[in-house]
């Protein structure tokens, strides 16, 4: 005697989960396309520093990012532990900045070239002559808004 | 005759597909950076400067030893913000140069209004970037101190104060009408508070 004995007739028949790939499959998609990866790896040390009179920078496609500070342990066989300046996924110097800041200017839409900001991520424990450098370089250019990317939180946490 | 081989079983496809859909789900940051915003001054020079008074200018210099050094006395970065809020709120002006917004002690050796104040900030190449935010954040907490001040006293049923309403307007998911009711109140407040803050010239060695 079968335990497992076909009903004759009666019940709806269960419901295919054929289909379920497929809406997985569709926010997969969705996730993959909508989401940006960060563009380039970090080589410097970079803690910001904590400010708690900040304000968000939204619409990343308006802002170009610089980055300063020491080179990341990997590095600094090669290129020392003085801070340096990172553009995209190298080390460069003050004098590139220029050039770096108006390839950006040019890579971006028209009705955003006046508007867009440069988000300067040092690193805490780097010294003001650099960024001095960095803003004179970024003048020179007419890239005249910049934002001192921090993290959230109180000043006296900078200083220990 | 040949056998046909059995069906693969799509049934896992959905786990494989939920696994990588919760990696992406992980592994992606939607974040979004914050920081202080500045405005750099261009480069040409001014053909001749305007002559500002000395009691109008508080200078904030920082050395290479990290130390401050505000109106020339040796100072610590808790007192800075009391120190530029005594500055920017003296309203020691009389006649045009009267404010009359101001809460401060009128001293006359201090500023005439907060449209003529200016804080000058100095550093040196060996100053700390950690200790030049530090006063930076200090600097900006000042004026909004007295800006949230002003927008609570001018709009108090808005229940809310400058920097929450300043969020509220840069913020993009803000509909079009709310900023446009905030536009002119940030104004009025930001013209009674400008924040004239210089940076002096790197000194060139």
């Amino acid at each position: 005697m079968s335990k497992f004995k076909k009903k004759k007739t009666g019940d709806l028949p269960a419901i295919s989960t054929a289909s379920l790939p497929d809406i997985v499959f569709m926010l997969l998609f969705f996730f993959m396309v909508a989401t940006v990866m960060r563009d380039s790896t970090l080589m410097v040390k970079n803690v910001l520093p904590a400010a708690d009179q900040v304000q968000k920078l939204d619409k990343k496609d308006r802002v170009m990012y610089i980055y300063a500070g020491r080179p990341s342990s990997r590095y600094s066989d090669k290129y020392g532990t003085q801070a340096r300046i990172q553009l995209n996924d190298k080390f460069s110097t003050v004098s590139e900045i220029g050039a770096f800041v108006l390839a950006e200017r040019a890579s971006k839409r028209q009705e955003l070239q006046n508007v867009l900001t440069t988000a300067l991520k040092v690193d805490g424990d780097t010294k003001m002559g650099l960024i001095t450098d960095i803003k004179q370089e970024l003048r020179k250019v007419n890239a005249l808004k910049i934002n001192y990317t921090t993290r959230i939180g109180d000043y006296s946490k900078n200083i220990e | 005759m040949r056998r046909s081989s059995p069906e693969v079983n799509a049934g896992s496809m959905a786990d494989i597909a939920f696994l990588l859909l919760i990696f992406f789900l992980v592994t992606t940051t939607i974040e979004t950076d914050s920081g202080i915003n500045r405005k750099l001054p261009p480069m040409e020079e001014l053909e001749d400067p305007p002559i500002i008074k000395q009691k109008n200018i508080f200078t904030v210099v920082v050395n290479k030893y990290n130390q401050l050094l505000v109106e020339e006395e040796l100072s610590d970065i808790e007192n800075l913000r009391s120190l530029a809020v005594k500055f920017l709120d003296n309203g020691g002006g009389n006649g045009d140069d009267a404010c009359d917004y101001c809460q401060g002690d009128a001293d006359l050796r201090s500023s005439d209004n907060p449209q003529k104040a200016i804080i000058s900030l100095k550093n040196d190449r060996e100053t700390s970037y950690k200790v030049y935010i530090s006063v930076q954040n200090e600097l900006v907490a000042a004026y909004n101190e007295l800006r949230n001040r002003e927008y609570l006293r001018l709009n108090p049923l808005d229940g809310m104060d400058f920097t929450e309403a300043n969020r509220r307007f840069s913020d993009p998911r803000t509909n079009p009408e709310e900023k446009e009711r905030l536009r002119p109140k940030l104004r009025v407040v930001k013209d009674m508070f400008p924040q004239k803050l210089s940076e002096a010239e790197p000194s060139k060695k």
